[in-house]
């Protein structure tokens, strides 16, 4: 087992780089120069010397190999850099809303465990009943339902009704843990509701194709309470995908929240991920998605040990 | 019988005293009042912090209380000039020497004393940039032989040649006076610091979430400012920027809201809030890649403007953006506008658009352009005020038998195709920090010298043109200049389109934030001075 996770450790290398060049060479194709659209600004006739200046400045008039080395032989020292648009050093500009991101895609996460499980559990015990029908309606109507829409919904709410709206910056848990729920709690339901709306399907059918093993009619068979029979021996191995699910959905939470961010005004990741793409942010894109792949591939991985865990029969060689 | 006189005195100043009571509360209530934060939105990030490299009002509106500028405009007269660090100043009679006395006693957040080195550390930066420090205005301060500096208090610029537009353009927001020591030592030092001699100092800055500042005990103006800080909050999309204005959580946002934005937050928060609205120095321009056929025809570019129903779209777009007023090359109520009555004169800005359209049709079958011609326009994909523009400006054209694809790009291919030329037609825009031909015009002359005319033509009547009407110093001359090159580019040649309309201003705001009043431009009026809460 040890060998697998270091095995699976060091295959990450290989992953990033390939990961890295990919990224580097993809923004490179894309029309539009970061330099322009500085100073694109409107009433500004900027010379030419002074747009030649600040490519100069920026290193794009450096040959794209060099400026490929010049990025990548910093990463092993976490040293992304600087932002070409603000010039601010990258690692601090992430650091500043990776707390954020970390923390709703939690929340989040949270949120739709504590939904989906029971609700696909019992919809699998009490199948095609109006319970079933009732956790189906609720799950189905999560996954029509952009969670963007829903905030937005929220936020009108707020505004009409009660006219108050969450903080609109961001204060960390540990300083001000009331402030810091006002804000969060409100996208953590809007995400975690759809969020749940995946996990609870999955719970359900997994549930309900456990349910049918000959394992649990024999639990059933000798006398078995059927509570005991359903958590401990359905829920159980029912668990390992809905794990899988919920991994990959973290995982894509952290970087991915882009609408929801915008439109609950949070200083997250993805946020930070559209503003750098429009503005040409080389460097800033590069390192997002780096950093977005590495939580992939390092959640992917703990699922995996998670499984393992779970289930005995899970042997990685 | 005195008695009853008595009484009746009495009665009587009772009842002044309550007929007047309102008024005076209120007169009482106008004074200003010092203390609170004000808390605005901002609809963007600031790059860096340094005012002389950066374009955005994004930079401007959350760092312009940290400093003071050599001038400014009087926000109560706009366009009016008034000193800000400059306590007098004068021109000499050959207009090629302008001296100012800097006031006394002005200190830096730091407790360091400004003198006229400062300004001319701050000006020389902007004007002859050392190696490695990018100014974006660098070329309009094109006329500046040298900055002098014969004693502690004074400052001379001294021009190459006259400049009508000389002295307003030292009123310019983004020109921060900053300090000369800092500047010697590391002259890209204030892309990542502050240090100003503002109405408030620096408290920090959250990347991507808020900007803070607090009063300067030290500010050179008695009593001012009023606030005790400001926050500005960065809410980079209009749908939270404006709830944020609706839920009261900010109680303004500069800039600027269209007029569906305007009546959500009236409706919301009812007479709590007041709207101010203005002209404003922006606009859209039909820009026309005069290398492609068969745009390199005047009559299909006369066709194409003819088009245009302008005072139409002034109707109808105004009711949905910003998009509203009717103007040539000069904003309409500008002292440089064309009037009305020569305006309807010009090709596309006749008031019977019948008889234009059926001129349009006449000359594009007279340049050989079939009916059902098509052909793109590329366009921000920006909604307001972008694609409403695009939107009508096509089904105008399709009105004279032309169809026109609509391509709405994001910022950075838009830019791309418009540097490159490649663009058949495509909606660009304008936004200045003051009314003055020689930045308005700029977009129109020669590409070769313009590096924002993206419609690819050469014309060296026009250059001409806009150096005799910038070196023009008596302003009736100026403007006869002003008319020739407007009637040019609109009229005679028709090499883009400028502006399908100007646009309006619109601020809704608190009423509790007073002493703030709107100008014809997002970037001026924005140190926060002479801003109070009234509760």
């Amino acid at each position: 087992m040890r060998q697998y996770i270091l095995k699976r450790l060091l295959l990450m290398i290989p992953t990033l780089f390939g990961v890295a060049v990919l990224i580097f060479l993809l923004l490179r194709v894309l029309p539009g120069d970061i330099v322009e659209l500085k100073y694109a600004g409107a009433g500004v006739y900027a010379p030419k010397e002074a747009l030649a200046r600040e490519r100069a400045q920026l290193g794009l008039d450096q040959p794209i190999w060099k400026q490929f080395i010049t990025w990548i032989v910093g990463i092993p020292r976490l040293d992304f850099g600087t932002s070409m648009w603000t010039g601010q050093p990258i690692t601090h500009e992430i650091a500043i809303r990776l707390e954020l991101s970390i923390e709703l895609a939690l929340m989040a996460t949270f949120v739709a465990v504590l939904i989906s499980i029971p609700l696909g559990a019992l919809a699998a015990v009490k199948q095609d009943t109006w319970v079933d029908y009732c956790v189906r309606v609720f799950s189905i109507a999560g996954l029509s339902i952009p969670s963007f829409w829903l905030g937005i919904v929220i936020i009108l709410t707020f505004i009409i009704y009660f006219r108050w709206l969450p903080p609109l910056t961001f204060t960390s848990f540990w300083v001000d843990p009331k402030a810091n729920l006002m804000q969060l709690i409100w996208p953590a339901l809007a995400v975690g509701y759809r969020y749940s709306a995946v996990a609870t399907r999955m719970t359900r059918s997994a549930m309900l194709e456990v349910l049918r093993e000959d394992y649990i009619r024999t639990a059933r068979a000798k006398g078995l309470w059927e509570r005991a029979v359903v958590i401990r021996h359905a829920l159980k191995n029912a668990l390992l995908p809905v794990i899988t699910v919920i991994g990959l959905e973290f995982a894509f939470l952290v970087g991915g929240l882009v609408v929801t961010e915008q439109v609950f005004n949070l200083n997250g990741i993805g946020k930070l991920f559209v503003e750098a793409i429009s503005q040409r942010d080389y460097t800033m894109v590069q390192s997002l998605v780096l950093l977005t792949s590495f939580v992939f591939i390092f959640v992917n991985f703990l699922v995996d040990l998670i499984n393992a865990w779970l289930d005995p029969r899970i042997r990685y060689q | 019988m005195k008695l009853l006189i008595r009484v009746k005195a009495i009665v009587a100043t009772v009842v002044l005293l309550i007929f007047l009571a309102p008024y005076v509360f209120a007169a009482q209530q106008e004074s200003p009042r010092t203390g609170g934060e004000l808390v605005f939105a901002v609809g963007g990030t600031p790059p860096s912090y340094d005012g002389h490299r950066e374009t955005t009002f994004a930079m401007l509106h959350p760092i312009a209380p940290h400093y003071s500028t050599l001038l400014r405009f009087d926000p109560q007269n706009y366009p009016k000039l008034v000193g800000d660090i400059a306590e007098s100043w004068t021109i000499s009679k050959d207009a090629l020497t302008y001296t100012f006395k800097i006031r006394k006693g002005i200190q830096f957040h730091d407790g360091g004393v400004l003198t006229a080195n400062d300004v001319k550390a701050t000006y020389d930066k902007i004007i002859f940039p050392p190696e490695g420090v990018v100014s974006a205005r660098q070329a309009t301060y094109r006329v500046v032989d040298k900055v002098e500096t014969p004693d502690a208090q004074t400052v001379v610029f001294r021009l190459k040649h006259p400049s009508a537009s000389f002295l307003a353009n030292l009123a310019s927001p983004w020109n921060f006076i900053y300090k000369a020591d800092i500047l010697a030592k590391d002259p890209r030092w204030y892309e990542k610091n502050i240090m100003g001699t503002g109405p408030f100092t620096y408290v920090e800055y959250v990347a991507g979430s808020h900007w803070v500042g607090k009063k300067n005990p030290n500010y050179f103006m008695k009593g001012r400012p009023y606030l005790d800080g400001y926050k500005a909050v960065i809410i980079r999309d209009t749908a939270p920027r404006v709830a944020a204005v609706r839920s009261g959580q900010a109680l303004i946002e500069f800039r600027g809201f269209n007029p569906a934005a305007r009546d959500d937050i009236v409706k919301t928060a009812g007479n709590q809030v007041a709207v101010q609205e203005s002209p404003w120095v922006c606009n859209l321009t039909v820009t026309i890649n005069n290398e492609k056929k068969p745009f390199d025809d005047v009559r299909v570019r006369r066709a194409l403007t003819l088009a245009i129903d302008r005072w139409g779209a002034s109707k109808a777009l105004s009711q949905i953006s910003v998009m509203k007023y009717v103007g040539g090359l000069l904003r309409p109520g500008s002292e440089f506008a064309i009037p009305e009555s020569e305006l309807v004169k010009l090709a596309g800005f006749g008031k019977n658009i019948e008889a234009s359209r059926k001129e349009a049709r006449r000359l594009l079958k007279e340049a050989g352009v079939p009916e059902g011609f098509s052909f793109t326009l590329k366009n921000r994909n920006v909604r307001e005020p972008y694609e409403v523009t695009g939107v009508y400006v096509i089904d105008q054209w399709r009105q004279v038998g032309l169809n026109v694809n609509h391509i709405q790009q994001e910022e950075g291919a838009y830019f791309n195709d418009f540097r490159q030329g490649n663009y058949d037609a495509g909606i660009d825009f304008s936004c200045d920090f003051m009314d003055d031909p020689d930045l308005q015009l700029f977009k129109f002359v020669s590409s070769d010298k313009s590096p924002v005319n993206y419609a690819r033509y050469n014309d060296s009547v026009l250059d001409d043109l806009y150096d005799k009407q910038s070196r023009a110093t008596d302003p009736k001359e100026r403007l006869k200049l002003l008319r020739q090159f407007e009637k040019r580019v609109i009229d005679e040649k028709a090499y883009q389109f400028p502006p399908t309309l100007w646009w309006q201003r619109i601020v809704p705001h608190w009423t509790k934030v007073k002493g703030w009043k709107i100008t014809p431009s997002h970037y001026v009026n924005q140190d926060l001075r002479d801003v109070w809460l009234a509760e």
